[in-house]
């Protein structure tokens, strides 16, 4: 019974890698989706709405597939095709990171890019006036604006985000949820374990949500809210 | 790329076998879940204290614990509780649980009422307050006030919320796949996948599916919104 | 260009790991007792003993990766891990894809009921539900012979979901390796009711002609090497100690 519980427990921190890593990749992705959504060139505006749209019409799970299996098999035969004899493998967790963070990079560029458009535009047109650049405008004055309209839909991609990181269990990362179906299936116990685990993500949510209330508190703060 | 092999006979009616699965379960999925969100999202902003804790912290869990846990807690932990096993062969409604099938629909019935329940409650609460006191000067009983009132505006304004939850909902029929034996449009090609080794070309026609399926969903609740929310579009006259 | 091209490809993937070197990675499904499972959080088993028997021989560390069974054999091919020594038999049709050395074990599938059902032969099992693994020979045999009489048959990612369902009234039986469900079912509690049934399945189109290693084809060296392995452990008497560990009897087979 210990080993398992300290299999599942082993996977639960992979769980937090895998999310924390993937979170990382989507506010890459998101900020450059944003900014090439914002840009008003039609190349990039083209992109970004391609990006969004197709990959917020297919489900997670035959991403990761697509990507894990075919993903492989596809860089191994480029690899071939370049002459070269090494193999590269693709392991279930850069797989599931690195698709995690492109989905979810797709919500968080909506999400930024709602985030932007309610900063009203006059502040950045100043800024450049000052003659500040385009990097330091962004890090000065849009972001840290940003950050408060943005935290309500980013609350909301990080929780999806954590609870879709069980979805790697099924190409063989050996996080939480894995390891819970192996111990049930061992066992023959699997209420036991998958309440067990239901129960941590449960935790892990409770705190992202604690955490992420503080932050957009610290972020509110000296801004007014009209009382109901 | 062979997509030829997709094209044989079988192959398509695996497919087909797939799709209409996935339809399947996720219209009745949506069917249940929205009569029990309807319930739930009632007892959440009623005047019950106890009703409102409960209902909260079903949601509160549904909403924290991913989709797949549920799934296998429902078809195999279920399954485990000896007061349960001792019952489906005899006893209905245990009798379903054998079926994998109405696990998997449980299951997501169960999370979409959890989500929409959420999304319904939070448009009850804002419904105008001087339509609510309006109503309640005419005399009418909180019954009445909330069918009458409350209830048609907040399920127009739940609406573009919930197209996104349906479309939400497509993508998690996806996880029947994790269902020993139910074949939806996920296990149709990984079956392919499977038996030809062709990766690329079963899952990129299962995303094409879904693509496609996921675009009419949304079409079809823009026409949604054009006839049930009227009166927000822009004056064009 | 294209080494310029291969360069640039190789520094971005920040994790890659190369299949060259002393290690010799392989694959096993731990879900199939005694064969290959887990204890204390550990892969052990007779395939896993039998691979590490191998390793010693030819002088390379055995790296062991886990793998659904459903994969295995594309995971070969995308050079995930080098060989699978997890109870593979070796059939006409794996050997379109892979290469496989010489049989180091040969066991019969065996049908598994309830004790007190009558099975007379694949076609009293009419209507009810049977439980196999996915791509796995058993589910070939069961697909050929048993769904044409009308038997409902359901494929699992593994075989101890199987047992679990069995467990839990979901399913009537299954049709698995004899020694496997022994070991990891009749032997165990909730196997009391249920017993072998029918005959010693045998049969070549299905079942091959024994567990051999798989290998990607085109790899003529490691073959060789891995064939001499065996053929040395058989002598050697490692492999009885192995076989006897876990099994009465010789599962060298015929």
């Amino acid at each position: 019974m210990n080993a398992y519980v300290s299999a599942i427990l082993q996977g639960a921190v992979l769980t937090v890698g895998v999310s924390v890593a993937a979170l990382l990749v989507s506010i890459a992705l998101g900020l450059l989706g944003a900014g090439a959504k914002l840009s008003g060139r039609p190349v990039w505006v083209g992109v970004a709405t391609a990006y969004t749209t197709v990959i917020r019409g297919i489900p997670d799970l035959v991403l990761m597939l697509l990507i894990f299996y075919g993903g492989t098999i596809g860089l191994n035969n480029a690899l071939e095709w370049m002459g070269s004899e090494a193999t590269i493998d693709i392991n279930p967790f850069v797989a599931g990171v690195l698709t995690l963070g492109f989905i979810y990079g797709a919500y968080m560029t909506e999400t930024f890019r709602g985030a932007m458009l309610s900063i009203p535009k006059g502040q950045a047109e100043a800024a450049w006036a000052f003659g500040m650049g385009r990097t330091q405008t962004f890090v000065r004055i849009t972001a840290p604006q940003m950050v408060r309209y943005a935290l309500p839909g980013f609350t909301n991609n990080w929780l999806v985000l954590i609870k879709a990181t069980a979805l790697v269990s099924l190409i063989g990362l050996q996080e939480m949820t894995y390891a819970a179906k192996q111990a049930s299936a061992a066992t023959r116990s699997p209420f036991v374990f998958f309440l067990f685990t239901a129960g941590l993500f449960l935790v892990y949510t409770t705190v992202s949500l604690v955490a992420l209330r503080r932050l957009n508190a610290r972020f509110s703060l000296g801004t007014k809210r009209g009382t109901l | 790329m062979n997509f030829a092999v997709l094209l044989e006979a079988q192959n398509l009616a695996l497919f087909g076998t797939g799709i209409l699965t996935t339809l399947t379960l996720l219209l009745a999925s949506l069917v249940v879940g929205a009569v029990m969100a309807l319930v739930f999202a009632l007892l959440l902003t009623g005047p019950w204290a106890v009703a409102r804790w409960l209902v909260g912290a079903y949601t509160y869990v549904i909403r924290g614990t991913p989709l797949l846990i549920q799934v296998y807690l429902i078809y195999y932990g279920l399954g485990q509780l000896e007061w349960i096993q001792a019952r489906w062969d005899s006893v209905w409604p245990w009798t379903h649980f054998k079926d994998p099938f109405f696990c998997a629909l449980l299951a997501f019935a169960l999370n979409t009422a959890g989500y929409t329940a959420e999304m319904l409650a939070g448009a009850i609460r804002e419904t105008s307050a001087g339509e609510i006191e309006a109503a309640q000067a005419y005399g009418m009983s909180r019954f009445q006030v909330m069918l009458r009132i409350v209830l048609p505006s907040a399920l127009r304004r739940t609406l573009p919320a919930y197209s996104n939850e349906v479309v939400m909902m497509l993508h998690a029929t996806s996880l029947a796949s994790a269902v020993p034996s139910l074949v939806d449009v996920t296990a149709a090609a990984s079956s392919i996948y499977s038996q030809y080794y062709l990766p690329f070309e079963a899952y990129l026609a299962a995303a094409a599916i879904y693509l496609v399926a996921s675009f009419c969903l949304i079409g079809l609740f823009k026409l949604g919104e054009r006839r049930f929310l009227a009166y927000l579009a822009p004056r064009t006259h | 260009m294209k080494k310029l091209l291969l360069a640039v490809v190789l520094g971005a993937l920040g994790t890659v790991s190369f299949a060259q070197g002393k290690d010799l990675k392989v694959a096993i499904d731990a879900t199939y007792e005694p064969f290959t499972f887990k204890k204390d959080g550990k892969p052990t088993g007779f395939d896993v003993d039998i691979a590490n028997a191998l390793c010693e021989q030819i002088k390379r560390k055995c790296v062991f990766v886990e793998q659904g069974w459903d994969s295995m054999i594309p995971g070969l091919m995308a050079r995930k891990y080098d060989v699978i020594i997890s109870s593979m038999s070796v059939t006409e049709d794996r050997l379109k894809q892979i290469d496989f050395t010489d049989k180091y074990y040969n066991t019969p599938s065996r049908v598994v009921t309830k004790k007190a059902f009558n099975y007379t032969g694949p076609a009293s099992l009419k209507g009810k539900k049977i439980g196999v693994l996915k791509a796995s020979t058993q589910e070939k045999y069961a697909l050929g012979e048993l769904k044409t009489v009308g038997v409902d048959v359901v494929s699992y990612e593994a075989q101890d979901q199987v047992y679990l369902d069995i467990r839990a009234g979901r399913l009537d039986g299954t049709v698995a390796d004899h020694v496997e469900v022994t070991g990891g079912f009749l032997s165990k509690p909730e196997g009391k009711d249920y017993e072998l049934k029918g005959d010693e399945l045998f049969i070549p189109k299905y079942f091959g002609i024994g567990a051999g290693i798989g290998l990607r084809k085109g790899q003529d060296a490691l073959k060789n090497e891995l064939n001499a392995a065996i053929k040395a452990i058989r002598g050697n008497g490692v492999y009885k100690k192995i076989n006897d560990k876990y099994f009465t009897f010789d599962v060298y087979g015929k």
